[in-house]
C-alpha cells in the first residue's frame, strides 16, 4: 500500500503523458492541456491563500503578462503575421510604424523564455513589496490587488497602439519551428509541455512551504503580530512568495495562451481572477494537491456545462462555490484526506467498525 | 554599561489616543534581574505600558530607552532581537503549528527568510526546545497542533515559546488568565525558575499569583505609577484600596 502511494504521483504523471495523448481526441486533449495550465496558478495562489493568508484577486495580471509575452513573440517571428514594416500587421492598423521599444527583446526567443516569468515575478514582487511594508492586510490586500488588477485591465484593454487593445493578440495563427501553433501537432507538444512544468510547479511550491520556511509562512497565516514579536520581519517573506506566486501566474498564462490561441485583456477580468481563488477552495486550500484537484475538476465541469448549457455555468459554479464552503471547508481534497470518504461509506453501512474501545493511553495524558 | 545603570528605562512617557492618555508622564527603570509585578484597575494603561516597551504604541511624548539605546521608532522585530521578548494577553500561539514546530519557529536564532529557506535548527536549539517543552509537561504534544491545546496549555505554550526566544526582558501580560488554580502554581513556579538570568515583568489582576510570585509590585492607576513595593505594603496603601474598592463612603 505504501509503495502503491509512492507511486501514484508517477502513474498519474505517465497517464498524463502517454494514455491521454492516445486516448483523446485532439480537441479534448486540447481542453485538458488548458486545465492543467491553470492548475499552475490555482498552485501560485494556493501558495500565497492557502499558505501565508495573502487573498490576492489579482492573479490575473501575472497570468496575462506571461501570456502577452508568448504571444507577441509568436507574433513578431511569424512571417504571415507581418505587415510592410515587418512588425505584426496590427500595428499598422493604427497607424505605428515602429515597434515599441519595451516589445524589442521580444525577437528573442532566449528573452522571451525568461521575460514571461522573470517580468510577472518583478512585477509581483515589487506590487507586493509595496502593500507588505506598509503593512496592508486582510481584506485590504485583496482589494488592493483587484484595483492593480483593474488598473492593468484597462490600460491593456486602452492602448491598440501598443498591445491590439480588447482585441488581443493572436497565437492560434502564429508559427513555431515552421509550424503553425494552432495545428494539432503543436498543441500535443505544448500538452505535453504543460504536463511536464505542472509537477515541476508542484515541486516548488513544496520547496516553499515545507521545513522552516514553510512553517514560518504558516506562522504569518496564524498569527502575523505574534511571528513579528518572535523577532522575524514578515515583509521579505511575504514578498517571497507573493514574487514566486507571480512568476508561476506567468509560465501558466504563458501555456495556457499557446493552447487557449489568444491572450487578451479578458484574462486580466475581474471574475477570471476570482475564478481562479474558486478552483482552490474547491480543491483545497492549504495543500498542494487540492489546487490541482481544484482547477482541473472545476474547470473540466465548465467545459461539460458550457456545452450542454452554455448559460447554466455560472450558476453552477456559484453553487458549486457555495456547496464546498459550507460543506467542505477544506475542500474537495481536504474532505477526502479527513475521513470524508469514510464517512460516506459509513452514511450507506459499509463502514469498517472498530473493533474495540481505542485505549486509554496513560502516558500519552500529561504528568501532572 | 554600569551596573546602576537601569537596563530599560521609560522617562516621562505620555501616550494619547486622540486626546484620551492612556499612559501619562509615565516614568520606570527596569534593572538587570529585576522582577515585577504590576497592577492596576481596568484602564490602568498595563498593556499600552507593554505596547510602547515592545514598539507597538509610538509614545506620544517622552523617552524609552533600553540598555541606553532608544526604542522609538523601532519595529516589534527589532526590539525582540535586541531581547525584549513579550507574552500577549489572550495566549497567541500559531495554531495550525505543531507545539514542536511553535517552539522550534520561536527559539530560530535565524530570523532572516533567505537564511531559512535552507538551513537547519542548531542542535543546541533542539536540545533548548526539548528542554523547555518538558518543563512545561508538553513533551506528549510536541506533534498536536497547537490550535487543538486546551487554554491552559495554550497559555504555557505562549509562555514556552517566549523562553525559547531566550530573551533578557519577559513581559509577561496576564500569564494565568483562565488557569485553574493548580496550573497558576505550576506558572509561578516556571516564572519564579526564570528569575536570576532574566528581567521579569508580570502584569496580573489574580492576587494570589503576585503574591506567589513575590515580586516587587507597581501599581498603575490613570496611567501613572501609583506606588511601589512589596505586595503587603502596597495593599495597606490607602489610595491604592481606594483605587480599587471606590473612594471611602463620607
Amino acid at each position: 500500500m505504501k509503495l502503491f502511494q509512492r507511486l501514484v504521483p508517477w502513474i498519474l504523471l505517465a497517464v498524463a503523458l502517454f494514455i491521454l495523448p492516445a486516448a483523446l481526441d485532439d480537441f479534448r486533449l486540447n481542453l485538458f492541456g488548458r486545465y492543467f495550465a491553470l492548475a499552475i496558478t490555482a498552485l501560485a495562489i494556493d501558495l500565497i491563500w492557502g499558505y501565508t493568508g495573502l487573498l490576492s484577486l489579482g492573479q490575473g495580471i501575472f497570468f496575462s503578462l506571461g501570456g502577452y509575452a508568448v504571444a507577441m513573440y509568436l507574433m513578431l517571428n511569424t512571417k504571415s503575421l507581418a505587415g510592410g514594416n515587418g512588425i505584426p500587421k496590427f500595428f499598422e492598423n493604427y497607424g505605428v510604424a515602429e515597434l515599441p521599444f519595451f516589445w524589442k527583446p521580444f525577437w528573442s526567443p532566449a528573452f522571451t523564455l525568461i521575460a514571461l516569468w522573470v517580468i510577472p515575478a518583478v512585477v509581483a514582487g515589487l506590487v507586493g513589496w509595496l502593500i507588505f511594508r506598509n503593512r496592508i492586510k486582510g481584506v485590504y490586500f485583496s482589494i488592493i490587488t483587484q484595483a492593480a488588477l483593474m488598473v492593468f485591465f484597462h490600460f491593456f484593454n486602452g492602448q491598440q497602439k501598443l498591445f491590439d487593445g480588447t482585441n488581443g493578440l493572436k497565437t492560434s495563427t502564429s508559427e513555431l519551428f515552421g509550424q503553425l501553433v494552432g495545428s494539432p501537432d503543436m498543441q500535443v507538444v505544448f500538452y505535453r509541455l504543460t504536463v511536464i512544468l505542472l509537477p515541476l510547479a508542484f515541486l516548488v511550491c513544496r520547496y516553499f512551504t515545507t521545513g522552516r520556511f514553510g512553517d514560518a509562512l504558516i506562522a504569518i497565516r496564524d498569527d502575523e503580530t505574534r511571528f513579528r514579536f518572535a523577532g522575524f520581519n514578515s515583509v521579505p517573506f511575504k514578498t517571497i512568495v507573493f514574487l514566486v506566486a507571480g512568476a508561476l501566474c506567468g509560465i501558466s498564462g504563458a501555456l495556457y495562451t499557446v493552447q487557449s490561441g489568444i491572450v487578451s485583456p479578458q484574462y486580466m477580468s475581474i471574475s477570471f481572477s476570482i475564478e481562479m481563488v474558486i478552483w482552490v477552495a474547491v480543491g483545497g486550500r492549504g495543500t498542494l494537491v487540492g489546487p490541482i484537484i481544484g482547477a482541473t475538476l472545476v474547470n473540466y465541469l465548465r467545459s461539460l456545462v458550457s456545452e450542454a448549457l452554455p448559460e447554466a455555468w455560472l450558476f453552477v459554479q456559484g453553487a458549486l462555490f457555495i456547496f464546498v464552503v459550507v460543506l467542505m471547508p477544506d475542500g474537495i481534497y481536504g474532505w477526502v484526506t479527513n475521513g470524508g470518504l469514510k464517512s460516506l461509506l459509513a452514511a450507506f453501512g459499509i463502514a469498517k467498525k472498530a473493533k474495540t474501545y481505542p485505549r486509554l493511553d496513560e502516558e500519552a495524558l500529561p504528568v501532572d | 554599561m554600569s551596573m546602576s545603570e537601569p537596563l530599560l528605562e521609560l522617562n516621562d512617557v505620555s501616550v494619547s489616543f486622540d486626546g484620551f492618555y492612556a499612559l501619562t508622564d509615565l516614568s520606570m527603570k527596569l534593572y538587570k534581574g529585576e522582577l515585577k509585578s504590576i497592577i492596576g484597575p481596568n484602564g490602568a494603561g498595563k498593556t499600552t505600558f507593554l505596547d510602547v516597551i515592545t514598539g507597538k504604541v509610538r509614545p506620544t511624548k517622552g523617552s524609552v530607552t533600553f540598555k541606553g539605546q532608544s526604542l522609538l521608532g523601532v519595529s516589534e522585530q527589532k526590539i525582540s532581537r535586541q531581547g525584549i521578548g513579550r507574552k500577549f494577553q489572550t495566549p497567541r500561539v500559531f495554531e495550525n503549528l505543531s507545539v514542536l514546530r511553535n517552539l522550534e519557529l520561536a527559539a530560530s536564532p535565524v530570523k532572516n527568510a533567505f537564511s531559512l529557506l535552507g538551513s537547519r535548527l542548531p542542535q543546541s536549539a533542539k536540545d533548548e526546545v526539548h528542554r523547555i517543552m518538558n518543563y512545561v509537561g508538553l513533551a506528549p504534544f510536541a506533534s498536536v497542533k497547537a490550535g487543538s491545546l486546551s487554554h491552559g496549555q495554550k497559555q504555557w505554550l505562549a509562555i514556552a515559546s517566549l523562553v525559547a526566544q531566550a530573551p533578557e526582558v519577559l513581559l509577561l501580560d496576564e500569564p494565568v488568565a483562565g488557569l485553574t488554580d493548580e496550573e497558576t502554581l505550576r506558572t509561578a513556579e516556571l516564572i519564579k525558575s526564570l528569575a536570576g538570568d532574566h528581567t521579569v515583568v508580570v502584569i496580573e489582576h489574580d492576587m494570589e499569583f503576585i503574591r506567589d510570585l513575590d515580586f516587587d509590585v507597581t501599581v498603575l492607576h490613570q496611567g501613572q505609577v501609583l506606588t511601589e513595593g512589596p505586595l503587603d505594603q502596597v495593599k495597606a496603601d490607602p489610595r491604592v484600596i481606594e483605587v480599587y474598592l471606590g473612594p471611602p463612603e463620607q
